[in-house]
């Protein structure tokens, strides 16, 4: 044994936590399932499944409509998970707070809402290039429909944006900077303090793409100093199908409605519409309130087991994951950056990534094959996609150590 | 952990066989076709496989056929063995082989024993047990079918 693995096992309370989560508890041909791919999908943990099953049989009604005792409790349930994620993520306000169908669908809103009106010919948006297709495609979008160019900060071998050239291409024409927290491809945190403070000195807001930041830091906007900050409930072990946008108040108040219909209005004539206070402004239609609910029973799981403990339980794990893997004869490893959390992209020899993917599999060894929706990324290192481990709470050394020995016999099958 | 099913793995063998792994490491007839008079792209957005298939057709039947692009281990050894399988048949009868083939590998048709021609694909017949991976199998014959019918667009797996 290790000394890595006896300074990880210390976690003793997140090692029990594994048993939450019914989905862990399977065979893969003949194989105890190892979970590696939370980066795309988290498992949810039974606390959250049971939540919504109990909304879904008790409380289910439609929310802010009617006076019967159903739909109050089905507005208790699902703006009570609004409250439990402002106080997650430190928002000054429940206004602040839009639910959304995922990060997708935060950032979208923000093309449209934020800065389709605002956009003239010669202003520019500025992004890196280890961005999500979701933090690209957005923007691509709005530019198109403005006349507004994208710009992107280039990234070194290590996979870190060259915040020489960012500086650079941050001047007076940008009207706002989009920046994952967390890469999904690479596991690099962006350094987003520094982004922030030179992108406000210019007076440029900031939005960050968080869906890889909120399940493995401990995240607080106000001290962050972010504009935007858009995350996904299922990276976070919630349902799918939804998301949140944190947007500053002045900003929100400044922007129109993104979608119209229901429960965004606060009065509905021929003549016009007055729309609702925030944050309903930006909540058309019913929306998907045991999702919303089951994202609240995520907080409350996050929040109970701790940020603090989970991100040094990951950060443990993802040194020994990355230690063992360089040890294996023929491993290149993708993302390498300083400071990175719970991502570690590879290719072995000239396997291809989803060759790698279908024998680990057969092993009962989940990972994430392909471009993983950053094909800017792969184009980078010029490349057709990597095989991506990923980490979660639930993970261990054994779970690294089934991976090594999955990827070895890979090498047999190839060899 | 379970030592005796990692060092199994028959279903492994079986979809990674000698002549899978031969084709996706030295494929044959690699590279562009300049007198192509049929081209079509195959695509499988799921895990950004991309080639491209070439023939050339003289009077009704397949003279040359060659293909480029990158792929995983099964989808450059299927393109790799089509083709040296189409060179030489008629049109029509490669049209064939692409449905026979496609219909074998996704279970649509009963694998019975393929036209003679068509004995080396049974190489392939391993991914049956591998859904996800049945389209990178398919995908170059998807592209042949595009090609001798003269689609324009790419034949995509989804």
């Amino acid at each position: 044994m290790t000394q890595a693995r006896l300074e990880t096992d210390r976690h003793a309370p997140l090692a029990a936590l594994r048993e939450d989560f019914p989905a862990l508890q399977q065979d893969i041909g003949g194989n105890g399932l190892v979970y590696l791919d939370s980066a795309a999908s988290a498992q949810v943990p039974l606390s959250v499944i049971e939540k919504m099953a109990q909304y879904q049989s008790h409380d289910h009604a439609n929310v802010h409509r009617g006076v019967h005792t159903l739909s109050h409790r089905a507005t208790e349930a699902y703006e009570g998970a609004r409250d439990k994620v402002q106080a997650f993520v430190n928002a000054r306000s429940r206004a602040e707070i839009v639910l959304t169908s995922g990060t997708t669908e935060a950032i979208n809103l923000v093309a449209q809402s934020y800065c389709r009106p605002l956009l003239q010919t010669g202003d520019r948006i500025l992004i890196t290039h280890l961005e999500h297709h979701s933090n690209i495609v957005p923007w691509q979008l709005v530019c198109e429909q403005t006349g507004a160019e994208l710009v992107v900060a280039p990234i070194d071998e290590a996979g870190q944006v060259d915040m020489q050239e960012f500086t650079r291409l941050l001047d007076d024409n940008v009207r706002l900077v989009a920046a994952a927290h967390v890469s999904n491809a690479l596991g690099t945190i962006n350094p987003v303090r520094d982004i922030i403070a030179r992108s406000h000195a210019l007076d440029i807001p900031v939005l960050l793409d968080g869906a890889q930041g909120v399940p493995h830091l401990a995240i607080d906007v106000q001290e962050l100093d972010c504009d935007f900050y858009a995350f996904s409930s299922h990276k976070m072990y919630g349902p799918t199908g939804v998301g949140v946008l944190y947007a500053r108040e002045s900003l929100l108040d400044s922007m129109p409605p993104y979608q119209g219909g229901g429960d965004m209005i606060l009065e509905v004539t021929f003549s016009g519409t007055t729309y609702n206070e925030l944050p309903y402004k930006f909540e058309a239609g019913t929306p998907n309130i045991s999702g919303v609910v089951g994202l609240g029973a995520a907080v409350d799981y996050l929040q109970a087991a701790g940020m603090s403990n989970i991100a040094a339980h990951e950060a443990e794990l993802l040194d020994y994951m990355m230690a063992q893997l360089a040890n294996i004869d023929g491993i290149r490893l993708y993302g390498t950056a300083s400071n990175k959390a719970s991502v570690q992209s590879f290719m072995l020899e000239d396997v291809h990534p989803h060759d790698l993917g279908t024998i680990l599999d057969h092993q009962g060894v989940a990972v994430r094959t392909g471009h993983h929706c950053a094909m800017p990324v792969m184009q980078y290192y010029d490349i057709p996609g990597t095989a991506r481990a990923s980490l979660g709470l639930y993970n261990n050394t054994a779970d690294v150590d089934r991976l090594v020995t999955a990827i070895e016999k890979a090498k047999q099958v190839f060899a | 952990m379970n030592l005796a099913s990692i060092q199994a793995g028959d279903e492994l063998r079986d979809l990674y066989r000698e002549l899978i792994l031969d084709h996706s490491r030295h494929p044959r007839n690699f590279g562009k076709l300049d007198d192509a008079t049929h081209t079509a792209e195959g695509i499988n957005p799921l895990c950004g496989d991309k080639l491209r298939l070439y023939l050339r057709v003289d009077e009704q039947q397949v003279a040359d056929a060659r293909f480029e692009g990158s792929g995983c281990a099964i989808s450059v050894a299927s393109a790799s063995l089509l083709t040296e399988i189409v060179v030489g048949q008629p049109g029509e009868v490669a049209l064939d082989f692409a449905r026979d083939v496609i219909g074998r590998l996704t279970g649509a048709t009963s694998p019975r024993p393929p036209a003679a021609e068509l004995g080396k694909i049974q190489a392939l017949d391993g991914v049956r047990e591998f859904p996800t991976r049945v389209k990178c199998a398919t995908l170059a014959w998807q592209a042949l079918n595009s090609a001798l019918n003269r689609q324009t667009t790419a034949a995509t797996t989804e």
